[in-house]
């Protein structure tokens, strides 16, 4: 194939076409994804409206956005700082505990004979029906909550943390014993590092999860947070007003999500696949 | 853990009395990998062990490290049966083994970080003038991955020869590097242990490298491995590139090329 321009001088041209449209299209790529978004979020507003869907069904865009001013932002920041609390006791608590227990589980055939399938077990059950009866034997307060942030979220760092603590190559295990070092100092200067990735990609999930958790609770037993405020505001016929925290609600997530990415980056640069470097 | 003791003036460093090893997998088959291996290794002597792929010689070297116990038999270190690893033994491994996220000065300390928690200035210096020694002085601070296999490897040399071991045992430690840079390494070699004197055993497939280094050469047989001949190289010292062309050399190159690919000798 050729194109017009090959013949055309290289020196005095501003750009030869190929060039400009390399990078119109770079920046085409770039924008794609916001550009995606806006899209959507206009056929979303335009689709409603030409539809003259009811609002307490599926509010427009432009509604959202004015419900979302019209709340004072005194009772957006309670409401945010109460689910970001509850959010981030929870994930730093199945944090605490969950990776020290996979050094456990991953350095003793017992205690992984005896507590994983324990473990499998608590995953297995529905946290949102148990959710009630944590609340009752916990009364009030942001405990009940905290727990039950720390159950959803506490599973996959364990089994992420396990799987990365095994896959420590044996060569480098057996290097650490040829050095007489204790069991200890291996899983420290050896196995916790090699699990970094694994435990990062858990610590990004666990993250999102527990936000889930803390709304989860709110639905449950709660007297401020998104989640209550969600609840609240649909029992109100104020669907507006719940997409607002809605979208609050995912903004909190990202955030957080890309908070455990960058400490990933900046902390771990080497835990990094090449390409992301 | 370890047993620290004076090496003994008499006593062979290193001593395998019909020793064998069985491995059991964990769906119950059983592999020999060694079967009535004797040995003795004199005190800073150079042996070079030789033979087919899968023969054993990295679990002959990992049995004097104390990392596997033999099902059969006992190895001695200076008299004393080896019941773990010991203080006075370095290793090269077959594989680099290096720390992807320690720089490679880090890696090549890494021994005495894991071992005290701590690395001295003299040994960071030392680690300094090893990474000098096997030509990697510009890369002190680069990470593992960012070196090719042959330097990876010598960066595992330089961590083994960090504490001054009496007793070296290397795993092949040369096979990653190009022609050129082996001889070189070769050299290097045997400038250290002439330098600082220490027992050495070193597993290669090179026949004209065995014959280069060591004093005597160990020719192992296939599966199950056993000990087919033990050869004095009664070459000359020091050893040099003239060495290589001596009638002496290609006599024995041909001797054992004929012991290692004797008809079965590798199956
Ligand atoms: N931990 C182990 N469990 C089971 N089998 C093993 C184990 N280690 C080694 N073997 C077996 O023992 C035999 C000898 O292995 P070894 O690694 O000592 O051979 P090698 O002579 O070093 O081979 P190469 O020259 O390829 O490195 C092989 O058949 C191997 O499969
Ligand atoms: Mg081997």
């Amino acid at each position: 194939m050729t194109s017009p321009t090959t013949s055309a001088p290289r020196s005095s041209a501003p750009a030869p076409w190929p060039e400009r449209h390399r990078r119109l299209y770079g920046a085409l790529d770039r924008g794609a994804p916001l550009l995606a978004a806006l899209a959507l979020l206009l056929i979303w507003e335009l689709a409603c409206r030409l539809l003259a869907v009811p609002s307490y069904l599926l509010p427009t865009p432009s509604a959202i956005a004015l419900s979302a001013v019209q709340v004072p932002l005194d009772s957006w920041l309670t409401h945010t700082w109460a689910t970001l609390r509850v959010s981030l006791q929870g994930y730093a608590l199945a944090v605490l505990i969950g990776i020290p227990l996979a050094v456990a589980l991953a350095n003793s055939r017992l205690l992984s004979r005896t507590l994983y399938p324990q473990l499998v077990i608590i995953q297995s059950t529905p946290i949102v029906a148990v959710a009630p009866i944590i609340v009752v034997v916990l009364g009030a307060g942001d405990a009940p909550r905290v727990v039950i942030t720390f159950l959803i979220t506490f599973f996959p760092i364990v089994v992420s943390t396990v799987t990365g603590l095994q896959a420590t190559p044996p060569a480098m295990l057996e290097l650490s014993r040829s050095l007489g070092a204790s069991r200890l100092r291996a899983v420290r200067d050896i196995q916790l590092p090699f699990a970094v990735p694994y435990i990062f990609s858990a610590l990004r999930i666990s993250v999102t999860l527990a936000i889930i958790g803390a709304v989860v609770a709110e639905f449950v037993a709660a007297e401020n947070g998104l989640g209550f405020f969600i609840a609240f505001s649909t029992s109100f016929f104020k669907v507006p007003q719940a997409f607002a925290a809605l979208v609050v609600l995912v903004s909190l997530s990202l955030a957080l999500f890309q908070l455990v990415s960058l400490t990933q980056r900046l902390v771990f640069p080497w835990s990094l696949p090449k390409t992301e470097k | 853990m370890t047993t620290r003791m004076e090496p003994g003036g008499e006593r062979p460093a290193i001593r395998f009395d019909r020793v064998g090893q069985v491995f059991t997998s964990s769906d119950g088959s059983r592999v020999t990998a060694l079967e009535d291996v004797s040995f003795t290794l004199r005190r800073h002597e150079f042996v070079a062990v030789i033979g087919p792929s899968g023969c054993g010689k990295s679990t002959l070297l990992r049995i004097i490290a104390g990392l596997v116990r033999p099902t059969d038999g006992q190895a001695e270190i200076y008299g004393l049966p080896v019941t773990g690893p010991r203080e006075e033994v370095g290793i090269v491994f077959q594989q680099p083994t290096l720390l992807p996220w320690l720089k490679v000065r880090d890696n090549i300390t890494f021994p005495m970080k894991h071992k005290h928690g701590r690395v001295t200035a003299a040994e960071k210096e030392r680690a300094d003038q090893l990474l000098e020694m096997v030509g990697l002085g510009d890369f002190a601070h680069k990470r593992p991955d960012e070196l090719s296999g042959g330097m990876q490897q010598r960066v595992g040399i330089a961590r083994a020869l960090l504490h001054d071991p009496d007793i070296l045992l290397m795993d092949e430690p040369f096979s990653a590097l190009d022609a050129l840079t082996r001889d070189e390494m070769s050299f290097e070699l045997l400038r250290i242990w002439t330098e600082r004197p220490k027992t050495v055993l070193f597993i290669t497939h090179s026949i004209p490298e065995a014959l280069l280094l060591a004093d005597r050469i160990l020719v192992m047989s296939a599966r199950p491995g056993r000990v087919r001949e033990i050869i004095d190289v009664g070459l000359a010292r020091p050893r040099s590139m003239q060495t290589l062309s001596e009638p002496r050399f290609h006599d024995i190159a041909n001797h054992i090329r004929a012991q290692v690919f004797r008809p079965g000798a590798l199956a």
